[in-house]
């Protein structure tokens, strides 16, 4: 079949945006010698047309008519000009490129059958470029090395996308006969990730069979036993000493997160803990789940794939969750390195953090948009501790038929693969995520990478919502981490599951059997469907071009058996995969820090310093992010992320109302402050969870309703002192979720977050534990945001403002971080949540706003600029402890419980005798004149500024 | 008269169809959600159909150029369709990547200039991103039977190809010449400006376009986002329970069909 070469450019007149953006980025590197950059896109189609039909294919599919020209065959340099680099940039090979199979389709639709159809892009670079500096520009901004190759010049052929096809060919690896050495090496050579004792328990369970494993039965155990499966180290016995005094847990997580969910035993807690996401009930016919998961390696690999594929990896959890829910929110939390890190002090093997923001930002956006999936909520930290190990939170949120909250797969169902093809993407993801990164993973575990298509999963979603509401399979799950080996086996668990590979759909042809079974190429779902349904549930699938392939059945031998073409590969016994994996005891350790509070001058003015908190990366707008998000997809939102009376205020917590014909409402929040953990974990928990739920009273969510989620992401934890603050962090999770009546209903953990340099340092992230929230809203008519809304309102502050500045920003502009970490009261605090949501629910409150980073001072400036009124507010109304008499304390301390509260003047005795015993007082009122008034105690201004600059100090830093 | 019936088209990668259903229904349509394989199986399906919407979404991917691909398959199997559907006096409603596809696909702005063929296109926004942020719409035709000529109504965006350009001036002209501009991107005081007034960056602030009959509007802005009080940005800043401004757009096709049919 003949090869025809289209090649696309913006036509003269029009921008070449993408030649734009790189010409942006490329002027980022700090390459001076580039003056112009053009794009093109390419096609190469296999077909057997004529120079006519190409002709036609070019003007009616490929080129815009009104603002792209096209060229058949290959063009050189643009003429004239003195010096042009080209660089062509192709997906490797096996690489799905759904745009080439979007063009198959319509070339089809215009009635011929194209043979193969690739796509690349071109760049022109104009200007007197080094080769080394083209190397630069091709590696660090063109291609990404995971999936894409490049070629340089107009010669080179780009690669064949050819494989080889696979013959048959069983493979043992030999355990048996091995000492413990050989064992460990031979996990480490072929990146089991397991250790000595696992080994040791794998070579008694072959001994006692009598046989010697397969690659692939290896493998199923090496991905099952990972960490990033059973979380062994948080289910571990631990034994813990806390400043010299021992204590000691049998399973971290259930005498810690698990054992509050159990004892607080809600009701409305469907199913907790135990399926791919944490179900509550949302009303009499609906429940809710929500998951959050993380994709940090990945994403500091290929930053736009990694983040992709996170958020297309949570959206499949819902999906997966029960008898599947239909995905409604997505929330994300990043942490990186600081986005003004100089280049020369990036360690190798690491992409600067701007670009890792830049390409996470994207990816998920990408994803999340083309899912139709609302991204309501979400934070972002920095700190260079996450230079190496960027972190990338993914949530999403589904709503599900109340009765089909559970899975009931039956021995005799057939395994049912719907979704994506299968290939050599993502093979060892999970046990790759189990290690740590260092300089040279990048090119070790390239193929760690999955690669998402965000359309595939769209379309698999639409078919499977019809399919579920017709009742026509017994269960599902995802294909996450793990791919086939985890999904069939967790279904198959307590039955028996025998499945021939040979079935599995490919992507391209060339894997051998361990490869089909461990690759974890996304959207895919399992399903478990009885054999009498399966022509209706494939008529729904078909219907929409969805690929749906029976690859084995449920058993009821409690076996897992592989096939590939009839013969056997594997034979395992359910129980030794899922239960045979040993059990681990740890050491922790957790010594308070020598710390001291900074002694640092009082001043009789703080404008400066509330300036130059609003701009700190941590405090600042992240409008330039939220805004790239669709937000409101659905139809649902009630609260957006960005609230106020021109739209760009900081919002508190999301609200969205799921169902079309109803006013109830769910709340979503998170909370999370890292740098709390430099200080002590267990008030850093608490304060995230303290954090979590204001943002939920906020908005109007219910007090009585809250659900938590926790995630957990550390450094090496087999350091004692590394996994000490984590056993801190979830003792405060017990505590915190009894004091607060909160159940835990879903966590994950992502550990060894550390980054070898190539000098043989270390880069530990800080302790991060993000707690994410939903509640109920009973009438979203009632929501409240956090924007000022007219003046002469009175403003009251409910909570205590202690002397607290350890960890603040205030410190932290001072280059120091204290001592005193704020605490909380787990007496009180619980009972201000309550009573603040009880006056936004009676409506005795127009806006809310809690204080956090930054304090008072802070959050009066943001109500203010946000509603686009001004704030004259006095501290002679503060309710505080006897030891926070300094101003600084007072305006910028970083206790929590605190909200401040905005009442119509006829409503502050109601409001008042609602907060009766707690302490609260009015600190102050919305005025017309566009300014922020502060008086101290002494009765003298300590702040006074225009809404106008402080606005504009918190917009500019990441504006991009 | 019977009932007013719609269909909402859904295609690989829609995904504004659930709510765009909502508001039809609320606007006191019947509306179905139906898969464009259905569609070009039977074009019997249109039989009886009053409005057809084509909603927002990427579909199949926004591969190739946003909407390119369904228009490709409408150009190929529903055109002859369309075009008896439309002459019938019926009507056609695209919205973001529907808008896209209608363009693409040669029904809007169908202004049949001299030069022949599509002479306008929607591209990518002038800021190179995504982008989800509420704009002002004037309206700049009386023919176009969704409008309200003299409602500025207030909506979301959501895309990041929603710069509508034309071959060149003389086509620009035309459109306008001609009425096809169904609205532009104002201030809150109905004055044209630069980003983000204009968010993308269109030509002469378009935000949408009508065709001859002024039965077929597509429009870059998302109506169904905005039919609720509670969907207004800042919503609990304000007075009272508003109607959100898109829900003018329905009721006004569901009044047309009511009052001709």
């Amino acid at each position: 079949m003949k090869q025809w070469r289209f090649e696309v450019f913006s036509r003269g007149g029009f921008a070449d945006v993408h030649g734009n953006g790189v010409l942006e980025e490329i002027k980022e590197l700090r390459i001076g010698s580039v003056e112009a950059v053009q794009s093109a896109r390419v096609f190469l189609i296999e077909g057997d047309f004529d120079k006519k039909f190409a002709d036609r294919v070019a003007k009616e599919l490929l080129t815009d008519p009104v603002c792209e020209e096209y060229y058949i065959g290959r063009s050189g340099a643009p003429a004239g000009l003195a010096k042009a680099t080209l660089i062509e940039v192709h997906l490797k090979s096996g690489v799905t490129d759904p745009v080439a199979q979007s063009v198959m389709t319509a070339m089809a639709d215009m009635g011929i059958e194209a043979g193969n159809v690739r796509t690349a892009r071109k760049y022109i670079l104009l200007g007197d470029i080094s080769q080394s500096q083209t190397d630069t520009i091709a590696r660090k901004i063109l291609a990404n090395d995971c999936i894409e190759e490049f070629v340089i010049g107009n010669e080179a052929e780009p690669p064949s996308p050819h494989l080889k096809p696979y013959e048959l060919k069983i493979v043992e690896w030999p355990v048996c006969e091995l000492n413990d050495d050989e064992l460990v090496a031979l996990s480490k050579e072929k990146d089991l990730f397991l250790n000595l004792v696992e080994m040791q328990t794998i070579q008694k369970y072959y001994k006692e069979l009598g046989r010697e494993p397969t690659d692939v039965e290896l493998e199923s155990l090496a991905q099952t036993w990972s960490e990033h499966c059973v979380h062994k180290t948080l289910k571990s016995s631990v034994d813990m000493t806390i400043n010299g005094e021992q204590i000691h847990f049998d399973n971290l997580l259930k005498e810690t997160v698990f054992k509050a969910t159990k004892e607080l035993d809600k009701e409305w807690c469907i199913s907790v803990f135990a399926d791919n996401a944490g179900v509550v009930e949302f009303d009499e016919d609906s429940a809710v789940c929500f998951k959050v998961e993380t994709h940090n390696r990945p994403s500091a690999l290929d930053p736009y794939g990694g983040s992709a594929t996170g958020i297309g990896g949570v959206i499949r959890d819902p999906m997966g969750t029960g008898l599947g829910a239909r995905p409604i929110a997505n929330t994300d939390i990043f942490c990186f390195g600081l986005p003004d890190t100089k280049h020369e002090e990036i360690p190798k093997g690491v992409l600067h953090p701007r670009r890792i923001m830049r390409g996470v930002v994207a990816g998920v956006r990408d994803y999340g948009n083309r899912m139709g999936i609302p991204t309501v909520n979400g934070a972002i930290y920095f700190d260079d501790r996450y230079l190496g190990n960027p972190l990338v939170y993914c949530g999403n949120i589904g709503i599900m038929d109340k009765k089909k909250c559970f899975k009931n797969p039956q021995s005799g169902d057939v395994i049912i693969v719907v979704g994506g093809r299968t290939g050599r993407d993502g093979i060892h993801g999970a046990t790759f995520s189990s290690g740590e990164i260092t300089h040279e993973y990048e090119t070790i575990f390239s193929h760690a990478v999955q690669i998402g298509n965000a359309i595939t999963e769209k379309t698999m979603l639409d078919v499977l919502v019809q399919a579920n509401e017709a009742g026509l399979y017994n269960a599902i799950t995802d294909c996450g981490a793990g791919g086939l080996s985890s999904a069939v086996g967790e279904m198959g668990k307590d039955l028996g599951a025998e499945v021939d590979l040979e079935k599995v759909p490919l992507k391209y042809t060339g894997l051998n059997y361990t490869e089909i079974w461990i690759s974890e190429a996304q959207e895919r779902m399992v399903i478990a469907v009885k054999p009498e349904n399966l022509k209706a549930i494939t008529k729904i699938f078909d219907d929409e071009n969805v690929e749906s392939t029976v690859i084995g059945r449920f058993t009821d031998d409690k076996k897992l058996t592989l096939r590939y073409n009839g013969e056997k590969v594997a034979e395992m016994d359910m129980d030794f995969l899922h239960d045979g994996v040993p059990k681990y005891s740890r050491k922790a350790v957790w010594k308070s820090p020598a710390l001291s509070e900074p002694s640092i001058a009082e001043k009789d003015n703080y404008n400066d310093e509330l300036l130059q908190i609003l701009s700190r990366y941590n405090v600042a707008s992240k409008e330039w992010v939220i805004r790239q998000y669709d937000h409101e997809v659905q139809g649902t939102s009630v609260v957006k992320p960005l609230v106020g009376v021109t739209n760009d205020g900081p919002g508190d917590g999301a609200v969205i109302r799921p169902k079309f014909d109803s006013d109830r409402g769910l709340a979503i929040s998170c909370g999370m402050n890292p740098m709390y953990g430099d200080i002590d974990p267990y008030w850093m928990a608490l304060g995230g969870i303290d954090e979590a739920i204001r943002n939920i009273i906020c908005v109007g969510g219910r007090a009585d309703r809250i659900a938590l989620l926790d995630n957990f992401s550390w450094g090496n934890c087999r350091k004692p002192e590394t996994f000490g603050p984590l056993v801190r962090a979830a003792q405060a999770c017990y505590d915190g979720a009894i004091a607060y009546d909160t159940p835990f209903v879903s966590g994950k953990d992502s550990l060894n977050n550390e980054f070898s340099c190539e000098d043989g340092s270390k880069i530990s992230i800080p302790s991060t534990l993000l707690i994410s929230a939903i509640s109920i809203v009973d009438d979203v008519n009632k929501c409240i945001t956090m924007d000022a809304k007219k003046a002469s309102n009175l403003l009251f502050i409910v909570g205590e403002t202690k002397n607290e500045l350890g960890g603040s920003h205030y410190y932290k502009i001072h280059s120091q971080l204290g001592a005193n970490i704020p605490k909380v009261d787990l007496e009180t605090a619980p009972k201000i949540a309550q009573r603040v949501a009880t006056a936004i629910a009676e409506g005795l409150a127009v806006s809310c706003h809690d204080c956090s980073e930054g304090g008072l001072a802070v959050a009066l400036a943001e109500m203010a600029f946000a509603g686009g009124l001004g704030i004259e507010a006095d501290l002679r109304g503060l309710p505080r402890s006897d030891d926070c008499s300094r101003l600084d304390t007072q305006l910028f301390s970083e206790s929590n419980s605190r909200y401040i509260v905005e009442v119509q003047p006829e409503n502050y005795d109601a409001f008042a005798k609602l907060m009766l015993n707690l302490p609260f007082g009015q600190i102050g009122k919305v005025v017309e004149e566009k300014r922020l008034t502060i008086k101290a105690e002494s009765g003298e201004t300590v702040i006074e500024t225009t809404l106008e600059s402080l606005k504009e100090a918190w917009l500019r830093p990441l504006a991009w | 008269m019977a009932e007013v019936k719609a269909i909402v088209l859904r295609a690989a990668g829609i995904n504004c169809d659930m709510e765009t259903e909502y508001a039809l229904e609320a606007a006191g349509a019947s509306a179905d959600r139906v898969h464009i394989n259905r569609m070009i199986e039977d074009k019997g399906l249109l039989d009886g159909v009053h409005i057809v919407v084509f909603p927002g979404g990427f579909s199949y991917g926004d591969d190739v150029a946003a909407g390119k691909i369904l228009a490709n398959q409408v150009i190929h199997h529903l055109s002859d369709a369309l075009r008896k559907f439309i002459d019938e006096g019926k009507l056609v409603l695209g919205i973001c990547n529907g808008f896209q596809v209608l363009v693409k696909a040669g029904i809007l702005p169908g202004n049949n200039s001299s030069k022949g063929g599509q002479n306008v296109t929607i591209t990518y926004n002038d800021s190179g991103k995504f982008e989800d942020r509420w704009v002002y719409l004037a309206p700049q035709t009386e023919r176009c039977v969704f409008i309200e000529a003299a409602r500025q109504i207030y909506l979301p965006i959501a895309h990041g190809e929603g710069k509508v350009v034309t071959y060149d001036d003389e086509v620009l002209e035309q459109l306008k010449a001609e009425g096809h501009v169904a609205f532009k991107y104002v201030d809150e005081n109905g004055q044209e400006g630069e980003y983000p007034v204009n968010p993308n960056g269109s030509v002469d602030s378009i935000a949408g376009l009508t065709d001859s009959t002024g039965r077929v509007l597509g429009l870059m802005p998302h109506p169904e986002r905005h039919v609720r009080h509670t969907q207004h940005p800042h919503w609990s800043r304000l007075e009272g329970k508003k109607e959100g401004d898109g829900m003018g757009i329905f009721a006004n096709a569901v009044r047309f069909i009511r009052e001709n049919f």
